[in-house]
């Protein structure tokens, strides 16, 4: 492999480093053995621990494939919370205002064909049919804690790439200082839009910067499978340091803006919900306290409840973003 | 046809004066409570356990204080006065669901923090207006054995337990404010809609007995009485 460097040629390898030849000639024997199952499954493991992502499949959807993310803070190291849990207890409000009803209703959502626009204040403005937008970038896993404002969290991975990548294709104009996301809202498919909860269709938004963030993300699939529809299929944001409402699911339309875009949850209750929504353990809900959550699965009945991190435990990756704002008022 | 009538009425008495209708009753109102009981056991209460409780919990109080204010109008608009054997029971039903309510509250959402829901309490209006309604519903428990109505005085635990009315209000606004959130007010405007019925006549009643009767005295009373005593207006 050659390796370019601007120096001027006397950085070699240390000797040690160089593969000997014979063990080079072999380098296609040794990945038939463990290819094989000849070498052991731990062999076949220790082989693929970069490339392949961790999460076990649930065996439910379509596989997507996706390398683990190596973005900083991108994959915890908790306990993911079970599928069943994750696509059984859901704020999916265009089909059903239990967290129930999205797993019983969102079987009507036609997530074939599939297209996202993305445009507004660019110079490029693109429609993308899903299968384009899927080769856009390289697909991670990350595993990210989600907190929804309720007061509950989970442990989620991911499968999908920073929003970045999109927004890097389009090239924002120079007054774009903001990024709508705009949902999905089918009243043929989606037995709740129309009723009166909130204003469809169901849309967030994000500061341009915010949205450059790597650890803002565009997913395709979570559990190594593409995103059951009920978590928001085809493709969806997924912001980790903000209350999981600020995360769109069903994406269809992304438009670069030059002003604050009016979010749907901050439009039906203002002193609620903020166009912030960072998470934040210390800037109370007004109808409850944001210090503590509970850890779906994991926190039994009689545990007490976990403490809230800044930004989700996302602070070293995300604060600086909010650097020398009030953010009891910016909430 | 009134014979009819009275033949139905005859057998909802006969059937409310059985000696087993009581702990029927009992056994009915429990089964709520052993469901959740069960559920909570067996993990069938979903991703969020301690969020079901409570909701269930809060959900059957007002289910069972509509049900309990649902005891009068029917005694008197069916004219089947036995139902009145079971309203106390039912009230102490209400209470029984409110404290396991706030247990819930208490013991999930505060870990039994006192100094917690000390300082909670008071911050939030929607968690004030629920506790108002438990403070103001466990002197109504309270004074809901035979000794007690006695010695208060008849007239005295009437006006005392007028109460239910602000508290059933307190309830509708908990819930209420609990949705408000997600202006998510279908249920609640079901819960409403029954009360309101329920309040409603209780307004007509006492409207048309007024009209009956013009006299002070009868007006100044909910229901009539044997005794002929003047109203008490105030404990002092």
């Amino acid at each position: 492999m050659l390796i370019q460097t601007r120096r001027d040629g006397f950085v070699h390898p240390h000797s040690s480093e160089i593969t000997p030849f014979d063990v080079y000639r072999r380098r296609r024997d040794m990945l038939k053995l463990m290819a094989g199952g000849a070498a052991g499954a731990a062999l076949a493991g220790w082989a693929s621990r970069e490339a392949l992502a961790q999460a076990p499949r649930p065996g439910k959807l379509a596989p997507l494939a996706a390398a683990k993310s190596v973005v900083p803070g991108a994959v915890t190291m908790e306990k993911l919370t079970d599928y069943k849990d994750a696509t059984s207890y859901n704020n999916f409000y265009e089909f059903g205002t239990d967290k129930t009803d999205p797993a019983q209703n969102a079987h009507t959502l036609k997530t074939s064909p599939w297209t996202v626009d993305v445009d507004g204040l660019v110079k490029k403005p693109l429609k993308l049919q899903l299968d384009d937008l899927l080769k856009l970038g390289a697909m991670e896993e990350r595993i990210y804690r989600l907190r929804c404002v309720e007061g509950w969290s989970m442990v989620i991975p991911w499968v999908g790439y920073s929003l970045s990548k999109v927004i890097e294709k389009v090239e924002p104009l120079g007054n774009a200082k903001f990024v709508e996301f705009i949902t999905l809202a089918d009243p043929k498919t989606m037995p709740f839009v129309g009723s009166r909860v909130l204003d469809w269709p169901y849309a967030e938004g994000l500061r341009i910067d915010e949205a450059m963030h790597p650890l803002t993300l565009l997913a395709f699939g979570m559990y190594g499978e593409v995103l059951p529809n009920q978590n928001g299929a085809p493709v969806r944001l997924v912001v980790p340091w903000k209350y999981g409402f600020k995360s769109a699911k069903s994406l269809v339309r992304i438009r670069f803006t030059d002003r604050e875009p009016k979010t749907a949850w901050n439009k039906a209750a203002a002193n609620e919900y903020g166009f912030y929504s960072n998470v934040n353990p210390e800037v109370d809900h007004p109808r409850w306290s944001q210090a503590t959550e509970r850890r779906i699965g994991e926190d039994g009945l009689f545990a007490k409840r976990r403490k809230t991190l800044m930004f989700n435990g996302y602070e070293p990756q995300v604060g600086q973003l909010y650097a020398g704002m009030d953010l009891k008022k910016n909430f | 046809m009134k014979q009819a009538g009275r033949g139905w009425r005859g057998l909802a008495a006969s059937m409310l004066l059985h000696p087993a209708a009581k702990p029927l009753l009992f056994v009915f109102a429990l089964l709520p409570f052993a469901w959740l009981i069960w559920g909570a056991a067996t993990n069938q209460l979903g991703a969020n356990p301690a969020e079901h409780l409570e909701r269930a919990t809060g959900d059957w109080t007002l289910r069972f204080l509509c049900i309990t204010l649902a005891v009068t109008p029917l005694r008197v608009v069916a004219g089947v006065p036995a139902f009145a054997r079971l309203r106390r029971m039912l009230g102490l039903f209400t209470y029984f669901y409110v404290v396991l309510h706030l247990l819930c509250y208490s013991w999930f959402d505060m870990g039994f923090d006192v100094a917690d829901i000390a300082k909670d309490i008071p911050k939030r209006p929607f968690i004030l207006v629920g506790f108002s309604a438990f403070l103001l519903l466990t002197p109504l428990a309270a004074t809901s054995f035979n000794r007690a109505v006695k010695a208060l005085g008849a007239r005295r635990w009437q006006a005392l337990h007028k109460l239910v009315y602000v508290i059933a209000g307190l309830a509708i606004l908990h819930f209420f404010w609990m949705r408000a959130g997600k202006h998510n007010f279908a249920e609640v405007a079901v819960y409403a809609a029954i009360l309101a019925v329920l309040l409603g006549w209780r307004f007509a009643e006492f409207a048309r007995r007024k009209r009956v009767a013009p006299a002070p005295v009868s007006a100044a009373r909910d229901a009539p009485s044997a005794s002929g005593r003047p109203p008490i207006r105030a404990r002092g």
